[in-house]
């Protein structure tokens, strides 16, 4: 039986925290990614806000202890609402040398470190390019180093469950996870309850792993090396139902909730890819709601096959990352031809080429807008938090479907894995999708595919609809009645046309929100998964007394309508992008405005202190001149 | 298979579009065209369920030709297309037109795939040989040391084998016939039309204009009969102008035999193409001219659960094991908490 009592009350000092940033890493043999999701788990469970960042290494399994094999999970938890996952950390859990080595630069002086102890031996600080072991060398005196013989520990802990030793070995990170519960005043009970149900079928795994994270918790409490217990304090959040998700689960549950809200099936083609495989993982679980995957043999057969679906009346989506985007190129190009509704999915990752598979960036936003041959504009809109996939994806729907286009959604490998507390709506709140499919013919010469609406869109007429057969395809088509035409001056009307529609949707972007005052000295002006970054920055310089205002773009394509009467209204404008510029480009193109740029390509987001320290150089050259 | 009471009877106008023909005077497509208006009809299948899909080349303009859904695609993508719609929606008769290049060498990886998947569509490979659209270049299926505009001094690429190919690819039906063999284009269109799974029909199409002839000494009624064979269920393999000649393995190797002195029909293989073994089919495909007649008709005609009959049991056995759709539920995922 697994205890699931509190282990006892704290007997420590308690010291009071606003937000802490930890972050767990090891070998991604070691736990760190479950490690860290309970711990998230656990803490938004308590009441804190949450966020997070995890990192994979590129390679599924790196040679153990290696630096390439290190994995890392980063926790922010906090009693006020926050949006990033903290930049510098307030503590560091590492599993091995490795570990330590590319992580321990993260950590602020003074910082709690917690290590491994067990695992500093030669061999490993050899695959680590330690000379010396820095925890005997001085090099970590700036910490609050805590050696601990974790791997020890729990061997003892778990002596009498008769599992072998690799199996004990495996459940060393639990004795950590209890450890840190105490270190910030957690309850072990909604880990102890996943443990049971994960290993429902391997119930010494579930005892063992219960007990030793009991044990790290007790081991926390009663050994002299921890003299005081931390606790913050749960946040004020507006009142509902809540859960954690990541941008990959939320991406995934917009789309079935928009196939729902549509009346519609969902079709996914797709091929397995980083950072976005895991939406087709997810959306595989949801077959019972009628959702349909096709795992297609390439990144071509997946954008085809969901045209195809497309064509015949499914809700289509395919999801996919850069180097995906780069050969459903020829595929989106005849979407846009034939005028059906598909959304591309791309959860950007660091390129070119296959890059940083595992590291976020932001470099396909002028792919996405002007990456496909001949003049073939589609809607963009781009997600901005983890949860707000949810709604991008959705929105994205309706965009398709209301201007029968396909339409890109950019994500990225930051959004899709990092996850935060998530109110969730409620299904009966959300606004219907509306489509109405002919049945009959729209003219007395028969069906016109191309005959358009008010919003320049044509209608979807569904193969098995009797007397509406009509032929789409790749080659220009004559407006209104659709046959090919090579007709030069269609061609130019069927062109302007296309582009028209797409510029129509603009009509449906609500006002653009400004975080701030409605002009000032310096406009922010992000788009995508720079969200928090940018908004905790700004949120501080304003609380400095700084003039700076910003804004988040989720309408890349088209720009919303008052985006260059915004612009107008700012001395000096700012674009953080982690790119070389690629909005900034966009928007001295469109309005010849002189933005400046703050960019950075590292596969990491932004730290809010980068952002914070940009504005305040800019705004403080602002004031001196 | 006959129509249902309900349904007017259709006949072939009622499969011709308003477009005008555009393949050159003499194409072989005209026949194929006309073969395929003929026998839907016969299939007592609505209009409005045939959808037609292609991709980029001669071939490729079929769909507009058709008086039914269709799409005419990009080069290669028409497999991945029909699998999408297919199954998106099961209840379509899905039908591809593609041809040597577009099916073969830019959409080679998309034939395997789908053929192994056993989505329900026929596939009609229009061979030629050789690329029309483009003006005359080379194709997968060009015979060796032949002479093109892409190579004046004879293709060093070897050909592919398109049934071979197939049946590697876990074909469920395999056929071949040729464009002016009316008769029995029309026999073979119908099977593959009456498939449950993918028909794969390889059809020898003449390019009158780019690589004339290539297909004579299949087509030509004065010498075909001694190059080709026809598979017939159940039949040995005779052929010849008197019919005096068969295929006879000889141990795993078939030989070409003269009936007559002591070897009679019942020497000699017997067609069986619903043998779950596919090496007898693979050797069939093998034979080629002028070693060997080349088969003609279907050579594997067999069983096995569709792609989208199997994904359509998911989805239902999803909803007995996992529950009814509830939208709510599916918002909230599995840990929820609550902030008062
Ligand atoms: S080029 Fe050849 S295949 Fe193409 S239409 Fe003309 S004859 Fe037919």
């Amino acid at each position: 039986m697994i205890r699931t009592d509190s282990p006892t009350a704290p007997a420590k000092p308690v010291e009071h925290l606003e937000a802490v940033t930890i972050r767990f890493c090891g070998d991604s043999g070691d736990g760190m990614q479950l490690a860290g999701t309970q711990f998230t788990n656990t803490s938004a469970l308590f009441g804190n806000d949450v966020s997070t960042l995890p990192d994979f290494p590129a390679e599924i399994r790196a040679p153990a202890g290696t630096l390439p094999g290190v994995s890392g999970f980063q926790i922010r938890f906090s009693s006020s609402p926050i949006h990033t996952p903290g930049d510098k950390l307030d503590a560091l859990v590492a599993m091995n040398p490795a570990g330590l080595k590319t992580n321990i630069m993260d950590l602020k002086a003074g910082g709690l470190l917690i290590v491994n102890e067990d695992e500093f031996n030669p061999t490993n600080l050899k695959k680590a390019n330690y000379a010396n072991n820095p925890l005997d060398d001085g090099s970590l005196k700036s910490f609050q180093l805590h050696k601990i013989k974790i791997s020890t520990l729990n061997k003892e802990a778990l002596a009498d469950t008769g599992l072998n030793a690799k199996a004990v070995d495996r459940c060393k990170n639990f004795f950590a996870l209890g450890l840190v519960y105490w270190l910030y005043g957690r309850p072990v009970e909604a880990t102890l309850r996943w443990i049971e149900d994960k290993f429902s079928k391997t119930p010494d795994v579930a005892q063992a792993n219960a007990k030793t994270l009991r044990m790290g918790y007790y081991y926390g409490e009663t050994t002299e090396s921890f003299v005081v217990q931390y606790v913050v304090p749960t946040a004020k959040i507006e009142p509902g139902t809540y859960r954690r998700i990541t941008g990959n689960e939320a991406t995934a549950l917009g789309f079935v909730t928009a196939a729902r809200l549509a009346n519609k099936e969902l079709f996914l083609g797709s091929y397995p890819i980083t950072p976005a495989s895991t939406i087709l993982e997810e959306l595989n679980r949801f077959k019972h709601y009628g959702v349909k995957t096709f795992q297609a043999e390439d990144e071509i057969a997946a954008v085809t096959s969901s045209i195809g679906a497309a064509y015949v009346g499914a809700l289509s989506i395919t999801t996919t990352s850069g180097p995906g985007v780069a050969l459903k190129g020829e595929g989106m190009g005849l979407a846009v031809m034939m005028e059906l509704p598909l959304i591309i999915v791309d959860v950007q990752r660091g390129g070119p080429s296959t890059g940083l598979p595992t590291k976020t960036e932001q470099a396909d936003l002028l792919m996405a807008l002007f990456g496909r041959h001949g003049e073939s504009p589609m809607p963009v809109i781009a997600a901005r938090s983890p949860s707000d996939c949810y709604y991008a994806a959705i929105e994205a729907s309706r965009i398709a479907v209301k201007y029968m286009t396909p339409v890109m959604l950019l994500t990225d490998g930051y959004l899709a894995n990092g996850s935060e507390p998530w109110r969730v709506p409620h299904y009966a709140d959300l606004p219907g999708i509306e489509i109405q499919h002919p049945l009959e013919k729209n003219s007395v010469d028969g069906y016109m595919p191309y005959k358009r609406d008010k919003n320049l869109s044509r209608p979807w007429a569904l193969p098995g609809t009797p007397g509406l057969e009509h032929r789409v395809g790749g080659l220009e088509k004559a407006d209104v009645h659709g046959n090919v035409s090579y007709d030069p001056d269609n061609h130019q009307h069927m062109i302007n046309t296309r582009a028209q529609k797409v510029a129509n949707v603009a009509q449906d972007i609500p006002p653009t929100e400004i975080l701030g005052d409605a002009e000032g000295d310096l406009l922010i002006i992000g788009w995508g998964g720079t969200y928090g970054s940018i908004t905790t920055a700004v949120e501080q310089c304003r609380s400095k007394g700084f003039k700076v205002s910003a804004v988040h773009l989720r309408y890349l394509n088209p720009l919303p309508p008052d985006l260059g009467e915004i612009l107008r209204r700012f001395d000096r404008v700012l674009v953080p992008e982690l790119n070389r510029g690629q909005l900034r480009l966009l928007l001295r193109a469109m309005y010849l405005v002189d933005a400046e740029g703050l960019n950075k390509v590292k596969g990491k987001p932004f730290l809010v202190s980068e952002i914070v320290e940009k504005i305040e150089s800019m705004v403080r050259q602002e004031v001196s001149v | 298979m006959s129509a249902p009471m309900n349904l007017p009877t259709l006949t072939a106008k009622d499969f011709a579009s308003d477009q005008e023909v555009r393949w050159c005077p003499g194409c072989g497509d005209y026949s194929i065209l006309a073969q395929v208006k003929k026998i839907l009809p016969t299939l007592g299948i609505p209009k409005e369920k045939f959808l037609f899909v292609s991709g980029i080349g001669c071939s490729s303009r079929f769909p507009y030709y058709m008086n039914t859904y269709g799409m005419h695609s990009i080069h290669g993508r028409a497999l991945a297309i029909a699998t999408g719609a297919k199954v998106a929606n099961p209840d379509l008769k899905v039908w591809v037109v593609t041809g040597d290049g577009d099916g073969l060498s830019i959409g080679g990886n998309h034939l395997l795939h789908a053929i192994r998947r056993n989505v329900e569509m026929v596939i009609l490979l229009f061979d030629n040989r050789i690329y029309g659209l483009t003006k005359g270049q080379y194709s997968p299926t060009s015979v060796h040391g032949q002479k093109t505009k892409t190579s004046p001094l004879g293709v060093v690429d070897y050909p592919i084998h398109p049934l071979s190919v197939a049946i590697a690819a876990e074909a469920t039906f395999v056929a071949r016939t040729v464009d002016v063999d009316v008769k029995h284009l029309g026999e073979v269109l119908s099977a593959a039309a009456r498939h449950q799974g993918t028909a794969f029909v390889q059809i020898y199409q003449n390019c009158v204009i780019f690589n004339d002839n290539a297909f004579e000494y299949a087509s030509d009624k004065s010498i075909k009969s001694d190059n080709i064979v026809y598979l017939e269920h159940g039949k040995p393999l005779i052929f010849g102008k008197n019919s005096d000649k068969g295929i006879r393995m000889n141990g795993t190797h078939p030989e070409v035999v003269q009936l007559g002195n002591g070897v009679d029909a019942s020497q000699l293989l017997v067609h069986d193409e619903t043998l779950g073994d596919s090496s007898v089919a693979f050797m069939l495909s093998r034979m080629s001219h002028p070693e060997f007649p080349e088969p003609m008709g279907i050579f594997r005609q067999v069983v096995r659960p569709t792609f989208e009959g199997q994904m359509t049991d998911q989805l239902a056995k999803a909803r007995k094991i996992w529950g009814e759709a509830n939208m709510d539920l599916l918002i909230q995922g599995t840990e929820t908490w609550t902030v008062n």
